[in-house]
């Protein structure tokens, strides 16, 4: 069988290599970048352009960066008052140095900065905790990023020791208790009140008083533990929300922000769906109330407007203020992200959840919920990023946020130079950039490991 | 409702916490034992914190002499830096006990915002500066320039009828913070930077270059600046009203923070009435009768005062000029203590 | 889901445990809520207001104001009211918000296209300036471009030259000022006729297609119509629109039309924000098209042009539309921004000023804040018909 014939080949010859103008470097800039003359004049005019926007910057940010200095004679010209020689014109990364830690912490004490740090490091484990996927013993993970690390943060950053008061018509206060028990006073009897509504209700019900009772007793529980810690001396001196700032108060707002935005935003997004009317439309007003004014004028109404909804004596911190603000602002916008996924759930997953008997709660919480975040994951993640970059729109109103604390130390005539506001400037968004791009890639990142199933 | 809310509150955040049921604004301030204070925060000379948050200027020493007179402790004060937009009503809320930032007295304010003005602590009046360059030496050369003034402010309004009353044209470039005026000028932004005429000493430091500008020798309106308070409670309307006069008359007696330990011993009956030796003036007024000499002793009188903050000596170098006591050709007149 | 128990099986059950009966409890108490805590407020508000001896009422509207304002639509002046101060800080919001929209969409169009381009220089610029630009704070930017680059501009008494496009310095941009003749009135009775002539050629062309199956190149007729009929009339009427351009005296540049820097700044940071987020939803509206049409498109025997406007466009838009209106009023709520650089928009110079002026802080608020609302519900419900006419109808 295996004649050999002189002139048929008995093995397929080598193919030829491609040629030269399709393959490697040569080749993909042929196809991607010259191919045609509309394709090569594009890009001729991008390679103009990344040369007319990076040459500045490089030479603004490196090549006439002044790293060292100690005050605004370092980045000023000679003709200014400085060093520098005339037509000099370069980043003054000197005077961030100078002002690093007041972007930080902002007039925070400095003998009490550890606790700011603490409650940073605090943070970052709670992140980590909630953000790794395999991160071990997640379900302590997750208790730990919402009790221990909120209450210990607020304490740290305030100093805790806070002063309580009777809260239940007097009663308390009434019976000689000190301010401090005769909150623990009331809030006793606001529980057993409570116990006994629900005790009520379960027999009426016919259901079992236990698994009514006890989450209630649980919840005071909690409530009163936690207000516990909040009122105990721990010895660590007071401070004021009014010398919080910089990157401190930023991240303050945001993460409060988001972590109260989530779960509202999700109670409103149900409303909308109900199909009780008048929960329905109080969610629709409430929503659209919010996404329809600007937030700089949600920031004015609570901070010149709410003490005046308030009793005469209610004393209330500029800062929380500000927080209330932002998150009813935000979670109205994280409403219509979940809303979107609620409707991206087809009706027979809802169907198929109450024919397997659950009730609403249960329905919402182990099979609709969790695909409808899933789908909306990018929205969510966006609303987070909108929220963070909003949080510089305090500085309008007197707080002194990270972007607030850069833009005070322009007053300063100590480093005053016409760089000066560039730099503070750049290396703002720079450090805005950072948070934010992280967060859209985590949410990429995150999008990809839940797309299961519908993989094509 | 009241106290559920509080329970929120307090459960939330509030530092503070419950302050004691509103009986009056001395009483609320003696419960939690402190004066908030409501100041300027970036107006050296007036009210401006340093890098560590001690703040100092005119205005924060009267909210310190308050402190003192109430508590005998010139430190029991804490200070809420205010813009000029939010100064009314942060007053008006309850936010702060007292406004001491730079404010001006006008009769809409004392009238029709439900304030009151507790006397004048500081005689000014609207100025202009520009650069030297411009070359002129008169603000009524200043037609057709643009001019950087801060918002809600009287400055704005005095502006308008100035230049519209010498027909000159003008266009307004108004910014919420005073800082963002300053920045807006020193970029060239504005021909002319106007405020109270004290405000221009203190900002100049601010400039990249202050020697290149000049401040022109117009002054446009009458500026008493002043601190402020709630009306409707006439105990601390008093107590503020007669800190400040203590601190007046006191430089009037000659008792300064120097000599007000040998002038307790003094003869002179109106210096013993001052300091609590004769008569129960500090009980009229529902403080404690050494108050004034709590105040001089711990902040100082008026010229004490000024000199620390915007005297000659300091980086705004100002003379008394009007605030000179009305004895040395001043227009400073306090009500007798007796 | 008051529906999702049912009570099924007909033997009597406690009445509580109805879902209908249930329902109705819960909005009960929902309205109980709602009413306590909105009488409360409100209730709380009028002691406060009384107690601090503020008054109430918007009698202040007809006040004189007294403040100058350096941009105005309508006749302004420090004698003017309150209520003047209203509209013209209204004007001005809504101003910078239509150009702004207008700018955005151009700019956030080309973008997105840019960033599906197979040329990867292109993409990638694209790329990098939509995840710079968006991801940082629009304040910030905003504040770049006012102080910091606006700064470097020449000042007052200097300018630079754009030749034709007039002079820029740090008070401003300059602009040839149109100034209109006596007969240019034809010029625009001839753009009149050619879009009437255009319109109907339009019509006749479709009626021929659907008749005759021939085609017409309509777009390019009316292009020669709307250019060259205006032209005919300008040069009839002999050359009547002149350009005053401005000019650079000793006291800095005169005439022309000038555009405050507090416009051009919002307005740069404005529409190079909010058009890195009309990019993206451009790119998704495009991506959101299958593949399947070009193909079928092509097999057709479209060509790329007619493929992009006839098949892909129509269908991206209505993937599209719904994002862009909310960036559209994204972009109008975030001009309130203005405050912080001192253009005189609705919330700098009313919710500012006038504020701070008159004290009348809950009146002046809720005007405020009701009329962004008003014009939020107004634009949605103009993009919500727009939406549903080009809505592909599905059969």
């Amino acid at each position: 069988m295996a004649r050999h014939s002189p002139y048929v080949r008995d093995k397929l010859a080598e193919a030829l290599p491609a040629p030269a103008s399709t393959t490697g470097f040569i080749g993909w800039m042929r196809q991607n970048l010259f191919d045609g003359p509309f394709n090569t004049i594009l890009t001729l005019v991008a390679l103009y352009v990344i040369y007319a926007v990076a040459t500045p910057v490089i030479q603004f940010v490196f090549v006439n960066g002044v790293w060292v200095g100690e005050d605004r004679t370092a980045c000023t010209t000679a003709a200014q008052g400085g060093v520098q020689p005339d037509g000099w014109f370069g980043g003054c990364w000197a005077y961030v140095e100078a002002y690093f830690n007041q972007f930080m912490y902002g007039r925070y004490p400095f003998e009490e900065r550890w606790r700011v740090n603490i409650a940073a490091i605090l943070l970052a484990l709670a992140l980590v905790a909630v953000l790794v996927p395999s991160f071990p013993l997640k379900r302590w993970a997750l208790l730990y990023s919402v009790t221990i690390f909120p209450v210990a943060t607020v304490v740290l950053l305030t100093g805790g020791h806070f002063e309580l008061g009777g809260f239940f018509f007097g009663l308390s206060s009434s019976m000689g208790l000190s301010p401090d028990f005769a909150f623990f006073g009331d809030l006793l009897i606001v529980a057993i009140i409570a116990v006994g509504i629900g005790f009520i209700a379960a027999r009426a019900t016919g259901s079992s008083a236990r698994s009514i009772v006890i989450p209630i007793i649980v919840a005071f529980a909690a409530i009163a533990v936690v207000i516990a810690i909040f009122a105990a001396d721990f010895g660590l001196a007071p401070v004021e929300t009014a010398v919080w700032g910089g990157l401190l108060v930023t991240l303050v707002i945001s993460v409060t922000g988001i972590t109260v935005s989530l779960p509202f935003g999700i109670l409103l997004a149900l409303g909308r769906r109900s199909q009780m009317p008048v929960i329905r439309s109080l969610s629709v007003i409430f929503i659209e109330f919010w996404r329809g004014v600007p937030l700089i004028t949600v920031l004015f109404m609570s901070s010149v407007m709410l003490p005046l909804f308030l009793p005469a004596d209610t004393d209330f911190d500029k800062l929380l203020r500000a927080l209330i603000g932002v998150a009813l602002f935000s979670s109205a916008y994280m409403a219509e992200v979940v809303r979107g996924g609620l409707q991206a759930i087809s009706r027979g997953q809802y169907e198929g959840a109450m024919a397997l008997g659950l009730k609403f709660w249960q329905m919402m919480r182990m099979i609709i919920l969790p695909q409808a975040l899933k789908l909306v994951i990018p929205g969510i993640v966006s609303t987070f990023i909108g929220l963070f970059k909003d949080t510089t729109l305090v500085l309008i109103i007197g707080l002194f946020d990270f972007l607030g604390q850069i833009q005070t130390s322009f007053a300063n005539p100590n480093w005053a130079s016409p760089v000066q506001s560039l730099s503070g400037y750049l290396f703002a968004a720079f450090t805005y950039w950072i948070f934010t791009f992280s967060m859209s890639r985590y949410s990429i990142y995150t999008e990809r490991r839940l797309h299961t199933g519908h993989k094509r | 409702m009241k106290n559920i809310l509080r329970l929120a509150l307090v459960a939330a955040f509030s530092v503070a916490g419950a302050a004691a049921a509103s009986a009056g604004t001395l009483q609320d301030v003696q419960a939690k034992g402190f004066v908030q204070c409501g100041s300027n925060g970036s107006l050296p000379g007036f009210g401006v914190p340093d890098d560590q948050g001690n703040w100092t200027g005119l205005d924060v020493d009267y909210c310190r002499a308050v402190a003192a007179a109430v508590f005998g402790d010139s430190n029991a004060v804490k200070f809420t830096p205010l813009s000029a937009a939010e100064r009314f009503t942060a007053l008006q809320s309850g936010e702060i006990d007292v406004l001491s930032r730079n404010t001006t007295w006008t009769m809409t304010r004392d009238a029709s915002l439900g304030l009151n003005f507790v006397g004048v602590d500081y005689y000014d009046g609207q100025g202009f500066m520009v650069r030297k360059s411009l070359g002129v030496s008169s603000a009524l050369e200043l037609s057709g320039a643009a001019v950087c003034t801060n918002t809600g402010t009287t400055t704005e309004l005095n502006v308008a009828d100035y230049f519209r009353s010498n027909n000159l044209e003008y266009e307004v470039v108004a910014f919420q913070k005073g800082d963002e005026v300053i920045a807006a000028y020193d970029a060239g932004r504005c021909d002319v930077f106007t405020t109270d005429a004290s405000g221009l000493y203190a900002e100049r430091l601010k400039l990249t270059n202050p020697d290149e500008h000049m401040i022109l020798p117009e002054i446009i309106s009458k500026e008493p600046l002043g601190p402020v308070v709630r009306q409707g409670d006439d105990e601390w309307f008093n107590v503020n009203k007669w800190v400040l006069n203590a601190m007046i008359n006191a430089e009037d007696l000659g008792v300064n923070q120097a000599n007000v330990d040998q002038m307790l011993g003094s003869d002179n009956p109106e210096i013993r009435r001052l300091l609590g030796a004769e008569g129960n003036f500090g009980e009229m007024i529902g403080l404690p009768n050494n108050w004034a000499y709590n105040v001089i002793k711990m902040v100082g009188n008026y010229a004490d005062v000024f000199e620390r903050n915007v005297g000659p000596d300091t980086p705004l170098g100002i003379s008394r000029g009007l605030n000179a006591l009305w004895k040395d050709g001043g227009i400073l007149y306090a009500p007798p203590i007796r | 889901m008051s529906d999702a128990t049912g009570n099924g099986s007909g033997e009597r059950t406690f009445f509580l445990n109805d879902p209908k009966v249930r329902a109705v409890i819960y909005q009960v108490v929902m309205v109980a809520i709602v009413v306590w805590a909105g009488w409360s407020i409100i209730d709380n508000t009028a002691v406060n207001l009384k107690e601090r001896g503020i008054p109430f009422g918007f009698d202040f509207l007809t006040a004189p104001s007294g403040f100058g304002v350096n941009q105005s639509l309508i006749p302004y002046s420090e004698s003017s009211t309150y209520g003047d101060v209203y509209w013209v800080g209204l004007l001005n919001t809504l101003l910078v918000a239509v150009i702004g929209v207008f700018f955005a969409t151009i700019i956030g169009f080309l973008v997105g296209i840019a960033r599906l381009s197979h040329n990867w220089l292109i993409a990638r610029i694209a790329t990098v300036y939509i995840e710079v630009i968006r991801n940082i704070p629009l304040l910030l930017q905003l504040f770049v471009w006012y102080f910091a680059v606006l700064r470097l501009l020449p000042d007052k008494r200097e300018a630079l030259d754009l030749g034709p496009l007039g002079l820029v310095n740090i008070a401003g941009y300059y602009a040839p000022m149109p100034m209109f003749g006596e007969n240019t009135w034809m010029v625009g009775v001839a753009l009149l006729l050619a879009l009437v002539l255009a319109f109907g050629i339009r019509m006749w062309a479709r009626r021929r297609q659907m008749a005759t199956g021939q085609q017409f190149p309509v777009g390019l007729t009316t292009l020669g119509l709307v250019i060259v009929l205006p032209l005919i009339a300008y040069l009839m009427s002999g050359d009547p629109v002149t350009f005053e351009y401005p000019e650079l005296l000793r006291f800095g540049p005169r005439g022309g039309l000038r555009v405050i820097p507090e416009f051009i700044g919002l307005l740069l940071a404005l529409t190079l924000y909010t058009a890195a987020f009309i990019a993206e939803i451009v790119r998704a509206g495009i991506m959101a098209v299958s593949h399947g049409q070009t193909e079928a498109a092509h097999a057709l025997g479209l060509r790329n042009g007619p493929t992009l406007r006839l098949v892909i466009i129509p269908q991206a838009m209505r993937v599209i539309i719904p994002p862009l209106t909310s960036q559209y009023l994204n972009l109008t709520k975030n001009s309130s921004l203005a405050v912080a650089i001192a253009y005189p928009d609705l919330v700098s110079v009313f919710a500012g000023t006038a504020l701070n002026q008159t004290g009348r802080a809950v009146e002046i608020i809720l005007m405020t804040m009701l009329t962004y609302l008003a014009l939020s519900l107004l634009t949605s419900a103009f993009m919500n018909w727009y939406n549903k006419r080009v809505a592909l109808v599905e059969r």
